[in-house]
């Protein structure tokens, strides 16, 4: 059923209104990171290793510095020492030490009047590098006589005789694989491999940092969450993190990749070099690709075993990533954790290498690990689909989880709508209409877990009725408007007079930042609770008013009324009375909360793509393309779709172009967007959706979060229409037209 | 008494068991109570781990566990 004959008793949420932050953006108005300025404005630039692995012998920066107007230069000499950990992590990775562990590496930074000046003096830096052997695949980086990028990096998952390069090791699963598989008709076993790709935000990192000597600071930053830039940038400098105030932007876009910090912590240390005046820094595109954070690269072999009629009996997965030359980047363990995930399973096995490279530190990208092991997995199903003469969505039926089920990661799911999902994705239209020739289908299922993490909502009356809202989660998908929507809906007033603010992180309690697809579900949470606390204050106000006990008073369509006769026979007092009054019946009224939010429910989406591969040239066009998905409940549907076809474009860029490319010197050869290729409107058909509504009883308007899980099925989809297409069968992305073409070429098999 | 689903892979710190058995009131002491029978998993732990409670992935040590609830470690998610 469409979203919009789904009856509910709610008046405003699933409505359509305008979008808070539309005219600013439209007429230009919003201010993302590289529009704050101030007084006595310094502007920053880095210098970067052109090296992919090399020390770091010497740098002068004597004629950078013997330039007017060039303020301050900061190299690792200027940060403190003896961090551990992922405090290490992200200030080697912000400033190399002794070693530069990537092409892109910053190695030092400089801060002068202009920006102009900035990159001159940069280039005057003389850096002395000792060229190191290096190695960016994964499968090299994990031969026993591959460079060794970090020694003794390993943790305590790491056995004894592992190669040097692996420092984190998985292994999960349950059952008996081997009596799944020998139960099985059909066993195959197949290797995948995808290429990092980078999330692609069109806004450039950009912040502008002010730091003194007393410690006191403050930064504009565009991020996704302001609290983790601040206890990162704590972190990397050694500063108290409460003397840090920091002030998010308007975003253009994060997708995982704002949820940490790159040169934020080398403004606010230029600007306590050079006095206290601001530095800005704005990335260009180069550095954005070369220096922040893409995702992993991946290696994964899968083994499936399937009876004739499609039931799955068994299933294994080894999957093998790099995140860089830092620990603990690498999605291994929730690409495993996804792979299976929708589908019930008497025997698993996971087990997953994560791998140092010398390749930028991994960050997270939308559903972190999810899209690979999705890959992976379902384009063996759809193989073994092939093979058996079953219908991909009728397997996927006959194996799909529902609530009870065991996962196949350990935990017994809870209510979930994945059957409800592939039952609207079988009914849909597009899986009927007739393809021609050199065309294919493709179908693919995808899991993300949905997450709740810390939270914290003010919300305050205004004089006149109306509400105020601040959160910490920055608005990269909608949550503005969906927020503003579920505040409305329980006050009872309308829409237009609900504002929700993104506040600096003076204004509230640590806010996790907006990953995770948790804004709505957690903020949003949060915030109905904080509502529901100055409801209260409400009911008490006008309880007090009309001389009865607080409990006999309700709050129904933006009034207190009396629960009943019994109460009192008083006429309903609206908001705005209230409002009105609040400076003589007791002050500001104002609802707060603060926690983890609990009740995460977990989401599931379907593809369904049509392809048409040219048989001459390889290139593959998108025909037509279904997106299926439980949102649990959608708050505004416009902002659920957008989520839904936001996921599927970048997923078809991942499948179809983009890929970091590495020279054998181990530069990247495509740091600008003409030859890192992601999609653009006229690659790309209209995108349908379906809005699947299971609602989550853990929220208390049944969001489940809805960010993440699009991204994931995109890859195997379009995997399969092209073997549905072509015959071949590419398992390494991405499926760019040579590679398309000499998997025809090559045959079934390519 | 509560039991503990844990991952292959630190099944060698606690001599093979799959599943152990603590006494723990909430995920905070639940924690505590495994490293302390099994001090091998201290740094699994410390590195930190999700643990899903009744099928919810939780945050946090004040998680009431109620006896017979099913509990899971998890490797540490993130998201994007």
């Amino acid at each position: 059923m469409a979203k919009d004959e789904i009856k509910t008793p709610f008046k405003l949420v699933g409505t359509r209104v305008p979008r808070p932050d539309g005219l600013d953006k439209v007429t230009g108005r919003a201010r993302y990171g590289a529009d704050f300025s101030a007084p006595g404005m310094l502007f920053g630039a880095v210098v970067r290793s052109p090296h992919a692995h090399a020390r770091i012998r010497k740098i002068d920066a004597s004629k950078a510095l013997a330039l007017a107007g060039v303020k301050a230069v900061v190299t690792r000499a200027d940060f403190p020492t003896g961090l551990e950990g992922e405090k290490w992590n992200l200030q080697d990775n912000a400033m190399a030490g002794d070693v530069a562990f990537y092409d892109g590496h910053a190695v030092a930074a400089v801060a002068a009047t202009s920006a102009l000046l900035a990159k001159d003096a940069a280039k005057l830096i003389e850096v002395d590098y000792e060229i190191l052997p290096h190695v960016t695949d994964v499968d090299e980086a994990m031969k026993p006589d591959a460079p060794v990028i970090r020694a003794g990096a390993a943790d305590y998952s790491v056995p004894e005789g592992m190669p040097p390069n692996v420092v984190r090791y998985l292994d999960f699963g349950h059952g008996d694989l081997e009596a799944g598989f020998a139960a099985a008709d059909l066993v195959r076993e197949r290797t995948y491999k995808t290429e990092a790709t980078h999330q692609g935000y069109i806004e450039p990192h950009a912040c502008v940092g002010q730091l003194g000597a007393d410690g006191k600071g403050e930064m504009w930053v565009t991020t996704q969450g302001q609290w983790y830039v601040r206890w990162m940038c704590a972190a990397v400098l050694g500063l108290d993190a409460a003397q840090l105030r920091v002030t998010p932007s308007e975003i253009g876009g994060g997708f995982g990749g704002k949820t940490t910090v790159f040169m934020e912590p080398l403004s606010l240390a230029l600007s306590r070099k050079a006095g206290g005046k601001p530095v800005k820094i704005v990335m260009d595109r180069s550095e954005v690709l070369r220096a922040t954070g893409p995702t992993a690269s991946a290696s994964m072999d899968v083994k499936l075993g399937m009876t004739k009629d499609g039931t799955i009996t068994a299933a294994r997965a080894e999957f093998r990533m790099q995140g860089g030359a830092y620990t603990g980047l690498s999605p291994v363990g929730e690409a495993l954790q996804c792979a299976f995930a929708p589908y019930k399973l008497p025997a698993v096995s996971h087990i997953g290498y994560e791998v140092l490279a010398n390749r930028p530190k991994a960050a997270a990208y939308r559903a972190p690990g999810s899209p690979m092991g999705a890959f992976a997995a379902e384009s063996l199903i759809d193989e073994m689909c092939r093979e058996l003469g079953l219908d991909p969505i009728e397997v996927r039926l006959k194996n799909a989880v529902t609530e009870g089920d065991k996962s196949s990661y350990g935990p017994t799911f809870k209510s979930i709508g994945l059957k409800e999902v592939l039952a609207a994705t079988q009914a849909h239209p597009n899986y009927a209409v007739p393809l021609g020739p050199n065309q294919g289908r493709g179908v693919a299922t995808g899991f993300w877990f949905n997450y709740n993490g810390d939270t914290s909502v003010s919300m305050a009356i205004a004089e006149d009725g109306t509400a105020q809202v601040a959160v910490g989660t920055p608005d990269i998908g909608g949550s503005r408007a969906s927020l503003g929507l579920m505040v409305a809906e329980t006050l009872g007033i309308p829409y237009e007079h609900v504002r929700v603010n993104v506040v600096e992180t003076g204004a509230l309690g640590v806010n996790e930042p907006s990953h995770g697809s948790r804004a709505t579900f957690a903020s949003g949470k949060a915030a109905v609770l904080a509502t529901q606390e100055a409801i209260g204050e409400m009911c008490r106000r006008a309880a007090a008013e009309w001389g009865i006990d607080p409990e006999a008073v309700e709050w129904v369509d933006g009034a207190a009324q009396p629960s009943g006769p019994n109460a009192g026979k008083f006429p309903p007092m609206p908001i705005a009375e209230i409002a009105g009054n609040m400076s003589a019946t007791g002050g500001p009224i104002c609802g707060h909360w603060q926690g983890l939010p609990e009740g995460v429910g977990a989401s599931f989406g379907t593809h369904v793509v049509d392809v048409e591969v040219d048989p001459e040239t390889g290139k593959t066009t998108v025909l037509r393309y279904l997106v299926v998905q439980d949102a649990g409940r959608a708050i505004h549907p416009s902002y659920v779709e957008g989520q839904y076809q936001g996921g599927a474009a970048q997923g078809i860029g991942w499948a179809l172009n983009e890929e970091y490319v590495y020279g054998t010197d181990g530069r990247l050869q495509n740091p600008i967007f003409l030859d890192y290729r992601i999609p653009v409107a006229s690659d790309l058909p209209m995108i349908d959706t379906v809005i699947v509504e299971v609602p989550n009883p853990g929220h208390p308007f049944g969001v489940r979060g809805v960010g993440e899980t699009g991204i994931a099925p995109p890859l195997p989809a379009i995997a399969n229409a092209i073997a549905a297409a072509t015959g071949a069968r590419l398992r390494h992305l991405p499926m760019t037209p040579p590679k398309v073409l000499a998997a025809i070429r090559a045959g079934a098999d390519g | 008494m509560v039991e503990v689903n844990l991952w292959s892979g630190l099944r060698r710190f606690t001599g093979d068991l799959a599943a152990v058995t603590v006494e723990a009131g909430t995920t905070g002491e639940m924690l505590d109570a495994l490293v302390a029978a099994f001090p091998g998993l201290g740094p699994a732990i410390a590195a930190g781990v999700s643990v899903a409670v009744d099928g919810e992935i939780v945050n946090g040590r004040h998680i009431p566990i109620t006896r017979g609830a099913e509990i899971y470690l998890l490797q540490r998610l993130k998201g994007g």
